[in-house]
């Protein structure tokens, strides 16, 4: 096959111009980033969900009611918002807000989302009623993963290109990848990606099942880690040509730099014992950037604190940088593990590490893994941040990494 | 930029498309509000160790794909990438009854694990083991034309060169229930069977004897009927193409009162080209319109139109171009453009 | 219960439980690897078992690492049940 010239390198860089995000530890881009900085956790009692498993389990709860965020949002009253398309549309404001995008069709704009449970919040809380009650036949419809993505395009009145990307927990990066993809291609001038996941019983005892969740706080990369905290949220970038963003005078806040997607065709639900799905993404994200690994200046893990990923991801980080392994943390003690929209989340706290030029640390570390001997950063750390490089695995063998830079 | 061709198209559906090599000659009428997809022996594709987890989706799927892989004679695709509307919902309304059921005692993981949307996925490049690229689309109606985008762009800017593209629902028991009961309710509901089935096919950037091309693709949220005549007149002209050049068009009638979209569509653009109907014969669900991408792809190789697809007299001359044209209750509209090389 | 009919009902059960529908009762002996090179079983079906343990027998594992022990063979299974029941 000779070689074509390639559009990779020809093509316009992606820029990052705003980002919104509603977590454990805040609603708005400031509160994550004030909590952050102060090593402030947001996983305590499940409040939101009546759940017989309450006692055994810690979450990340978005502080916001259902009703307080309808209100906040002016959605009229007989609304089929489920908290999944809530969360999502108030994120995805924020970043459009933060952007200081207000016409939104003046350029060809595009929403790329994500989810796992869609609307099984409410789902579960109506199936039986379904037949009965025409209360909760306004959510027979709103079931459907990509219901939440449709409500928040109408809303945010994106009529160009839209669609809904389920990975499990690496959705949202792989929506972030899509969005990047297609600015590079011309396809769009800018576009919304992330993705969004309220807490539901559906998935507090299907993690149950597994036996992966703490009762305790979670502590990822802890030789004696529990399992993981389960959280719920929503984050989107907003990604724009960089062109485009310079003929705007737009601030420009990062830029994607990298990414790959792989899988590790071994299991279901467990990890290979080589991380080779984790390896090659990291790697395949590395050459996409035409990086060295030593570029690397801070690894955001996706660290959920089970034992089977934070020992392959120990395993895959050190194939890829040897012994000179970067400052790393994970940052699901803050937040939970917020399943599709973790990636989204985590690219927030990437571009959060850039601006602040900090490594935020990984909370409740004591003792390294045995098998790996890897120790995170563990306490606010100050320096030059150029590149950082985001993780997240999904079930499904589903792998995906990110690079986000500075410049 | 790549071209983008089709080396093979596999479905199974509601009429005997994956078993038999006739092209819907002896089609089943069907009469009932539910349909099932007619099945292979699964056991003859998949190992019982493997097969044991799976519901209908996933053995749909992971059967499906196997024959588009080995017609295209391709071990390793370079990506994979599935849509579905509703995901795995058996396994997702067997772990939530069993949470209600048993007050979230007593649940085991089996069903949870195999919920998640991106199961089919999974369980192809587990198969393959298959390391590459690996995507999930769930859009409710525009679940598999997501797939198509990725794919085409993946082929355009050189990140792949062979990808096995899919879409595929199964029927579940439950969940089907309330959306009918729903739809019974509307004046003028779908009339076709709600139903199930699974298509993958493999697209290239290499020109084969006989491959057809994918030559566009594109979705539209929403738009009223005389929106979306402006916007295919659009779509064509970007392809250098006016509604004089489509020789046939296959259109996603299901029955409902949204039909209004394909009619003003034959009327007003393609009075003269072969109109073609196929849910009648293989029902509704968010990726029955991949069944029309098969449709599309055996009708340029064949050049043979079946009789209980066709809707209109056909026209005696050869058929190079075959647009196809969704929508679902006026959203979700999509048009794929395909054509003979 | 005698620990030979236990043995006969393990084996039935973990038929049904892990739908391992093309095996038989005499499929299954006493003293085969229940895990890696014999029935092929998983992570996942030793969830499934440490379930079947708490709801048929009342026996409750807290670490799934202690299912790999538990869970070596019929006949391991079966002593261990044997032992912590009054059947």
């Amino acid at each position: 096959m000779p070689n074509e010239p390639t559009n990779k390198d020809t093509a316009p860089r992606v820029a990052v111009t705003g980002m919104g995000i509603i977590s454990a530890i805040g609603n708005s881009v400031q509160e994550n980033m004030e909590a952050l900085l102060a090593s402030k956790s947001g996983i305590g009692s499940i409040s939101k969900i009546n759940t017989v498993h309450a006692d055994q389990i810690r979450v990340g709860e978005v502080a916001f009611s259902n009703d307080e965020l309808i209100s906040q949002q002016q959605l009229s009253d007989d609304n089929n918002f489920t908290r999944t398309s809530l969360l999502g549309l108030f994120a995805a404001k924020e970043a459009l807000k933060n952007a200081k995008i207000t016409g939104i069709n003046s350029y060809k704009t595009g929403l790329i989302s994500s989810t796992t449970v869609g609307g099984m919040d409410k789902t579960e809380q109506h199936l039986k009623t379904f037949k009965t009650s025409s209360e909760s036949q306004k959510y027979i419809s709103s079931h459907h993963a990509g219901d939440s993505t449709k409500k928040i395009a109408k809303q945010l009145g994106i009529t160009e290109f839209s669609t809904t990307i389920s990975t499990a927990c690496s959705s949202s990066t792989n929506a972030i990848m899509l969005g990047a993809r297609l600015i590079k291609a011309g396809k769009l001038d800018r576009v919304i990606v992330g993705g969004t996941d309220a807490l539901t019983k559906f998935t507090i005892n299907g993690f149950k099942t597994l036996m992966i969740l703490s009762d305790e706080v979670c502590t990822p990369f802890d030789e004696h880690r529990k399992g993981l905290n389960l959280g719920e949220g929503a984050a989107y970038l907003v990604l724009e040509s960089e062109t485009i963003a310079k003929k705007e005078n737009k601030s420009i806040i990062a830029y994607i730099s990298g990414y790959a997607n792989t899988n590790d065709a071994f299991h279901q639900t467990a990890t290979s014992e080589n991380g080779q799905g984790a390896y090659l993404a990291m790697q395949k994200a590395l050459d996409f950037a035409h990086l060295k690994p030593a570029q690397i200046d801070y690894i955001n893990a996706h660290g959920t604190a089970t034992p089977n990923n934070d020992l392959t991801e120990s395993i895959a980080i050190k194939r890829v940088f040897g012994d000179d392994i970067p400052d790393f943390s994970s940052t699901k003690a803050y937040t939970g593990h917020t399943l599709a929209a973790s990636g989204a989340v985590e690219a927030v706290f990437s571009i959060l590490a850039l601006q602040a030029q900090t490594v935020f640390p990984n909370l409740n570390f004591k003792s390294k893994i045995n098998e790996t001997g890897l120790t995170p950063t563990t306490e606010i750390k100050k320096k030059p941040i150029n590149y950082v490089l985001s993780n997240s695995f999904g079930f499904g063998g589903n792998c995906s990494t990110l690079i986000l830079s500075k410049e | 930029m790549r071209n983008c061709y089709i080396h093979s198209a596999v479905s199974i559906s509601a009429q005997n498309t994956f078993a038999s090599e006739d092209f819907l000659l002896d089609v089943i009428a069907h009469n009932t509000k539910k349909t099932q997809a007619i099945y292979p022996n699964f056991k003859d594709f998949i190992a019982p160790i493997a097969a044991r987890r799976m519901q209908t989706a996933v053995k749909m799927g992971v059967v499906t794909a196997n024959k588009a892989l080995q017609i295209a004679e391709l071990n390793q695709p370079d990506a994979i990438i599935t849509g579905t509307g509703m995901g795995c919902i058996t396994d997702t309304e067997k772990f939530l009854n069993s949470i209600i059921t048993n007050n979230e005692a007593y649940l085991t993981p089996t069903s949870f694990i195999q919920s998640t949307h991106n199961t089919v996925c999974a369980q192809i490049a587990l198969g393959l083991k298959c390391n590459a690229f690996n995507n999930t689309y769930t859009h409710g109606n525009l679940s598999f034309e997501s797939t198509l985008i990725d794919a085409q762009l993946l082929i355009q800017q050189q990140e792949a060169k062979h990808i096995l593209v899919g879409g595929v629902d199964e029927l579940g028991t439950e969940f089907v229930e309330y959306v009918q009961m729903m739809e019974a309710k509307e004046s003028k509901g779908i009339k076709v069977p709600f139903s199930e089935g699974a298509t993958f096919a493999v697209l290239s950037s290499e020109k084969k004897v006989n491959a057809i091309k994918l030559q566009a693709i594109t979705t539209i949220l929403e738009a009223s009927k005389e929106e979306i005549i402006l916007k295919l007149e659009a779509f064509l002209a970007v392809n250098d193409m006016d509604a004089n050049s489509i020789d046939a068009i296959i259109l996603g009638n299901n029955g409902d009162a949204y039909d209004a979209y394909y009619e003003l569509t034959a009327t007003s653009l393609f009075p003269h080209a072969v109109q073609i109907e196929y849910k009648h014969l293989i029902g509704e669900f968010h990726t029955a319109s991949a069944f029309a991408f098969w449709l599309g792809t055996k009708v340029l190789q064949k050049q043979h139109i079946p009789k209980d697809v066709l809707k209109n007299s056909r026209q005696n001359k050869s058929i190079k171009t075959v647009l196809l044209y969704n929508q679902f209750k006026g959203k979700d509209h999509s048009f794929i453009l395909l054509k003979t090389c | 219960m005698q620990v030979k009919e236990l043995r006969e009902e393990l084996k039935e059960k973990i038929i049904e439980q892990l739908n391992l529908e093309e095996l038989s009762v005499s499929d299954i002996k006493d003293d085969d690897a229940l895990f890696g090179d014999g029935l092929c079983l998983d992570s996942i079906d030793a969830l499934e078992l440490i379930v079947m343990l708490d709801k048929d027998y009342g026996i409750q594992l807290t670490d799934p690492k202690e299912g790999q022990e538990v869970f070596k063979s019929i006949t391991v299974l079966a002593d261990y049940i044997a032992e912590r029941t009054n059947k």
